[in-house]
């Protein structure tokens, strides 16, 4: 299970300030080998879609736990779209209600993770997901 | 059984239900002896109850002088909506309220502002002025019951802003009781709704302080918080470790300031959260209480017994609870209901048990509330002060746990002190760190957490009976509202009002707090104030670090 080579933007929207999921996630995929960029707390889906972006990163994965995943990942998806970087695996993690996880993949999310998943299965998913991608 | 299978069928049978070890260690490190004997434990026959050092807690009749305030935190979308839930659990015979406010109100900006739009009314209920506070203790008598507010970054605007809902309805200020959280250190380290840099923040706490002392006597105008450190992964050690540091360091502003450390420790106050191990909780309360009045004592030659008082609120639930078969965290909530009462809790707030994945509903915050009542009148435990006290092993655990406190607060005087290990993020690296050690023993089974990593089903879906969805209009009301009292206030007055402030927060001298109780009856909203305080204090640089 190995990310090296990629880069990858952990990103929190919003004004929700729990930030031990995006750091726990942030850490794992560094031990896994990725370049991971971590944007801090408070940031405007506009500065998450720049810095993407800039970096050139192959994903970004959005933690929200304040209830407004829906509302921050359209915005964050468009940001990217306006940014020429429609194709940008964007994954999402954080409190997020059973009901609104099919939401939020038909939306546009590459996959959604919740509290209760290992974080190996989660590095997993995001290993598989970036290799379908190349 | 193993040995009568027939040999054929192994292949098919499922794995043995793994059984999870006891353990011997807490996770704070300490090693916990199989049997604790009278002479391993130190002699505390002399200690009691009401007297230095208060190991044994703070009031010589413990609960039987006052039972602990039952205070559910609670609050989303319009002041109107969350009025009612306040009645609902008013009528419960819930004895405090807890108002939970929205991000946008905690972090400084108004409704519209395009950084909070979708944020409106979420995990909290809006009070962008003081028209929305008149709604929302609309038939409350505010002389009467105690308000705590979980507010940090604009915990001087939401203070002023209950003091002037108070003057409308004619309370007299010296009869206001409750609490703001008003902590910003913690802030910076966990939970982030820090607005201002650590300078103008540690000054604008230091005036609330001061003023609540004059106007309020009866007010805490803070609740040093190690609560938020210790869900983002801190242990039950370097959770009490960082709130006295804190603490300490607010002491440490008001006695530069000149004040009377003596008058202002009398009203601090501290929140704490509970999890699991009852008597580790329950320990680190005895240790804590005691080592505080020490430190007083010691380090800043306090003397007056009233000022040495530990008192603390907790919170019992937060990352302990589960999604997975959620009615399981009704006895989580329990058993750390029954640990922070055996560690001599002045208020206690139970979450409900689908408090970690969404607002409770009235059905499961029914449930919390009638979870203190069972403990405090039909267990028994409330009928005498410290009922651990003198226990081989309870003694023997506060001691260690004390060394072990001691031990994490001289680390971070090492450092260079509190502030500069949290400007610099040591402390918050520290924390993601131990968030991630905790993550991982739980999904490597170290860790016990039944109906999540054990005692699991096959079929176990997240399912946590009544979905609670927020009005999904109250953003928009909300929005409307704003727009409607901008119409109808006086704009001079707020310009005027605005203006005065400004000019109190460009000097030093002045104590900020009048400043804003005149903004606040002036209606100029939350919003204005803090762009009004940012211009001259800028913003705090979060140093990101992970």
């Amino acid at each position: 299970m190995t990310l090296k080579n990629k880069r990858i933007l952990i990103a929190k929207p919003g004004l929700d300030g729990h930030d031990v999921g995006a750091k726990i996630i942030a850490l794992a995929l560094r031990d896994a080998g990725a370049d991971v960029i971590y944007t801090g707390l408070r940031k405007s889906p506009d500065y998450i879609a720049r810095v993407a972006v800039e970096e050139d990163v192959h994903c970004v994965g959005l933690s929200v736990l304040s209830g407004s995943h829906i509302e921050l990942l359209k915005q964050t998806l468009a940001e990217l779209k306006d940014a020429d970087a429609a194709d940008m695996q964007v994954f999402i993690g954080g409190t997020i209600p059973p009901d609104d996880r099919d939401t939020l993949i038909q939306l546009g999310a590459s996959a959604v993770f919740t509290a209760e998943m290992k974080i190996d299965d989660v590095v997993q998913a995001i290993v598989d997901s970036l290799k379908d991608q190349s | 059984m193993a040995q009568t299978t027939p040999a054929g069928d192994q292949d098919n049978s499922a794995p043995p239900p793994v059984t999870p070890k006891i353990g011997t260690r807490l996770r704070s490190g300490i090693e916990i002896p199989t049997v604790v004997t009278a002479d391993m434990a130190p002699d505390r026959s002399d200690d009691r109850p009401g007297e230095y050092p208060f190991t044994r807690g703070v009031f010589d009749t413990g609960y039987t002088g006052r039972l602990w305030t039952i205070r559910q935190y609670s609050g989303f979308g319009t002041a109107e909506e969350t009025n009612e839930r306040y009645h609902f659990l008013l009528d419960g015979g819930q004895t405090g309220l807890s108002v939970a406010l929205d991000l946008p109100t905690q972090c400084g900006y108004d409704p519209v502002d395009p950084m909070a739009r979708s944020e409106v009314g979420k995990v909290g209920v809006s009070l962008f002025s003081l028209a929305e506070a008149e709604i929302l203790f609309d038939g409350i008598d505010l002389g009467a019951i105690s308000t705590s507010f979980t507010i940090n970054g604009t915990a001087a605007i939401i203070y002023a802003m209950y003091l002037a809902a108070a003057d409308r309805k004619g309370v007299p200020r010296e009869k206001l009781t409750g609490t703001i959280q008003n902590d910003i250190l913690k802030e910076y380290v966990a939970r982030g709704t820090w607005i201002f840099p650590v300078k103008p923040s540690m000054r604008l706490i230091a005036d609330s302080i001061v003023y609540s002392v004059e106007q309020t006597p009866r007010f805490n105008p803070i609740s040093i918080a190690g609560a938020h450190v210790r869900d983002a992964g801190a242990t039950a050690v370097e959770e009490m470790a960082y709130t006295l540091a804190n603490g300490l360091a607010y002491v440490e502003e008001l006695r530069k300031r000149g004040s009377d450390v003596a008058r202002f420790a009398a009203r601090l106050s501290f929140f704490f959260y509970v999890h699991m191990d009852l008597f580790e909780e329950a320990c680190k309360f005895r240790a804590g209480r005691r080592l505080w009045a020490k430190l007083l004592r010691e380090r800043f030659g306090v003397e007056d017994e009233k000022a040495l008082r530990f008192r603390f609120g907790v919170v019992c639930g937060g990352s302990s609870l589960t999604a997975g078969q959620p009615y399981n965290n009704i006895v989580r909530v329990g058993i750390e209901n029954l640990a922070a009462v055996l560690g001599g809790a002045q208020s206690i707030f139970t979450c409900a048990y689908d408090e970690a994945f969404q607002i409770p509903t009235e059905f499961s915050a029914e449930i919390a509330l009638r979870t203190q009542q069972i403990v405090a009148y039909e267990s028994g435990v409330a009928r005498t002060v410290d009922p651990l006290g003198g226990s081989h092993f309870v003694e023997w655990l506060t001691d260690k746990m004390e060394q072990e406190i001691l031990t994490v607060m001289d680390e971070i005087d090492d450092y260079g002190g509190v502030i500069k290990a949290i400007e610099d993020g040591f402390l918050q690296t520290r924390i993601a760190r131990r968030a991630r050690e905790r993550k991982q023993a739980t999904d490597d089974q170290e860790r016990v957490v039944v109906g999540e990593n054990f005692f699991t089903r096959e079929d176990q879906k997240p399912d946590y009976g009544e979905v609670f969805k927020v009005n999904p209009k109250a953003a928009d009301a909300i929005m409307q509202k704003y727009e409607d009292l901008k119409q109808r206030r006086d704009d001079s007055a707020v310009e005027v009002s605005l203006a005065r402030l400004q000019q109190a927060a460009a000097g030093e001298s002045e104590n900020i707090m009048p400043y804003l109780v005149e903004c606040c009856h002036a209606y100029a909203t939350v919003g204005e104030m803090v762009a009004t305080m940012k211009k001259e204090w800028g913003e705090f640089q979060e140093p990101v670090r992970f």
